[in-house]
């Protein structure tokens, strides 16, 4: 499989100056992370782990307070040229890397439709935004092809967005993403805001937009492990603005190596207990990790896990433990399985 | 202890055409002593405005809720009995961002709490029940007292919540959504907490969710609820194993869980 994106050790902070004196929030710090041809990577992680300012890093997209520091985001393009994102210009972003190469599909994507105009009319907008000149015919033909693939209805596109529902409305944006066939497609929790049901579609909507080809892998940004296991061929754990695990779906639900993602794993409760293994869960069973997670503006020295961690050795404490290969694909940033 | 009789809540809008929605429609069930019933159901499907109607905060279009044998709409006519009743049906709400007055120290939630059950804050046992409640919630009271509610965060601001239900000692406990903003590794520390009061003070807990994990994990028995009906209702472990009506199904199978792969999604 050939790297589409590759990312060494991104580290962005935002900038606040207060009372005359700079204060960095740490969100992305370090960060080394692949993107494959043809793979959703799910990069899973509470609130303020730094996820969402993830996504804004690999689009490179640095405006104050949001700072770039150090490191490289290197981005295949469709036709076979290597960008250095971190290097071009915004405007050159915007013409060449925004929405055809990569797209950012947000947590509330579905506000982005502007309830009083036609999805057509929205279309056409977006289209004239990215190219000069424009069909109209060809496009909309083009949009609802697309729209027919994921089973949206063929009269959507005559459609306010008044009248579609949450669900719909979500797959109309990814639809439309779709139209412009970016490779890397970053979903940023593009279903925390609807019922399980319709969770359900939507999902099935982003995997049916990659078997179709529309897009070439998905980055899945979540923090609900139960979604993201779904869909993700890889898993990327973050916590406090380092990635900490990486590892293949299926082996890293069967056995999380980083003391994080095992308890995180056992914090939620799941149906499947009850369903297979026949017993009935109780609260009492339930896990949880105790403490919060650290403020980004003062981690805590050593792995940023160390205070909440039942493993804590002396040098957790002190050192920051380096991403360790344990199996083939497997990795962890932990002292239990580096070498001292 | 409650009992819930063919309550139904119709909402109406609009001034000259009047539009109607049936929020809750006909749907009887009973919460006894020291039980934690679960309300399971989608956006919409009238869970939350059941929620409300049981704490008193709107009226219902008709139906009746009796606790402890009175009917909280007819019977409670002085503003004592009213008192008395939110004082022994408690809520503790899904965000517990919006539940304080951001210009008040906390002190003021737990103090309030205080006056409800008719005990000074400023003396001594005021003061002694304030930092034996934050202890059972895990909380340290030099750490939190006397902060603004944006100086904690969400799981410590929603432990202070569950903090003023260890003063009052409700006899019932409304939890509408009390864990969908924590994050997922202190969620469980949240609804152990629940059950802690369950366990100690015999509280009857009503918990109010769309997810179904936590629902199974926390309730003696579900309540699936899907436009304003009650659908179906059993002990977790039957629901989820045998479940009857065909919404129960669905939303059981678009469960996203950790260890079960959705097979029709490929």
């Amino acid at each position: 499989m050939s790297k589409i994106l590759d990312i060494q050790d991104l580290v962005s902070y935002y900038v606040q100056v207060i009372e005359g004196r700079k204060t960095y929030v740490k969100a992305v710090d370090g960060v080394s992370i692949e993107v494959k041809q043809g793979e959703v990577l799910g990069i899973i992680g509470e609130s303020g782990c730094g996820k969402s300012t993830l996504a804004r890093a690999i689009l490179a997209d640095f405006s104050p307070p949001f700072q770039y520091i150090r490191g490289s985001i290197k981005y295949n393009t469709k036709d076979g040229k290597t960008l250095e994102l971190h290097k071009l210009s915004r405007d050159m972003l915007k013409k060449y890397v925004w929405g055809v190469e990569i797209s950012l599909v947000p947590q509330f994507a579905m506000n982005a439709l502007m309830p009083t105009l036609k999805v057509r009319k929205l279309v056409m907008d977006i289209m004239r935004a990215h190219f000069k000149e424009v069909n109209e015919y060809e496009v909309i033909e083009n949009v609802n092809k697309v729209f027919q693939s994921i089973g949206l209805p063929p009269d959507v596109i005559d459609r306010y967005p008044f009248e579609l529902s949450g669900g719909m409305r979500q797959r109309v944006v990814l639809g439309i993403v779709a139209t412009l066939r970016p490779r890397i497609m970053i979903a940023d929790e593009p279903t925390s805001a609807l019922d399980v049901t319709t969770q359900k579609m939507v999902l099935k909507t982003m995997l049916d937009l990659k078997k179709r080809e529309y897009v070439d892998s998905i980055i899945f940004i979540t923090h609900e492990i139960g979604a993201a296991r779904q869909i993700a061929t890889r898993f990327a754990v973050m916590y406090a603005g380092k990635i900490v695990e990486e590892s293949p779906t299926e082996e890293f639900i069967e056995k999380p190596y980083h003391p994080y993602s095992s308890l995180l794993l056992r914090a939620i409760p799941d149906v499947a207990q009850i369903m297979i293994q026949e017993k009935i869960v109780k609260v009492r069973d339930v896990l949880y990790i105790g403490g919060a997670p650290p403020s980004l503006i003062n981690p805590p020295l050593g792995c940023r896990f160390h205070p909440r961690c039942p493993y804590a050795m002396d040098i957790c404490r002190r050192e920051e433990p380096p991403m360790t290969q344990i199996e083939k694909n497997r990795f962890a940033a932990c002292w239990l399985y580096a070498k001292k | 202890m409650l009992e819930v009789r063919n309550l139904t809540k119709i909402y109406e809008s609009g001034l000259i055409k009047k539009q109607y929605i049936v929020a809750v429609d006909d749907i009887s069930f009973e919460v006894r002593k020291g039980e934690i019933v679960a309300l399971v159901g989608e956006s919409g499907s009238g869970k939350s405005t059941t929620a409300k109607i049981i704490l008193r905060l709107i009226p219902p279009t008709s139906g009746i809720i009796k606790f402890e044998g009175k009917d909280i709409w007819k019977d409670l006519s002085s503003k004592e009995e009213l008192m008395e009743y939110w004082k022994n049906a408690q809520p503790v709400p899904q965000d517990p961002y919006s539940a304080f007055n951001p210009s008040y120290k906390i002190d003021r939630a737990l103090h309030q709490a205080l006056r409800l059950i008719g005990v000074d804050p400023q003396d001594d046992v005021g003061k002694r029940l304030i930092i034996e409640s934050l202890k059972q919630v895990g909380l340290e009271p030099s750490e939190v007292l006397g902060k603004y509610p944006h100086q904690l965060s969400g799981g410590q601001r929603q432990r202070i919540l569950i903090a003023r239900c260890f003063i009052v000692k409700p006899k019932l406990v409304v939890a509408d959504e009390p864990v969908s903003m924590i994050d997922a590794s202190l969620r469980g520390e949240i609804m152990k907490l629940i059950v802690d009061l369950r366990d100690i003070y015999g509280t009857s807990v009503i918990f109010i969710t769309h997810d179904m994990n936590l629902a199974s994990a926390l309730a003696d028995r579900i309540f699936v609820m899907y436009k304003g009906k009650i659908i179906e209702e059993g002990k977790p472990d039957e629901v989820i194993r045998n479940p009857k009506h065909e919404y129960t199904r669905m939303l059981i199978g678009s469960i996203p869980s950790i260890y079960l792969k959705w097979r029709d999604v490929e």
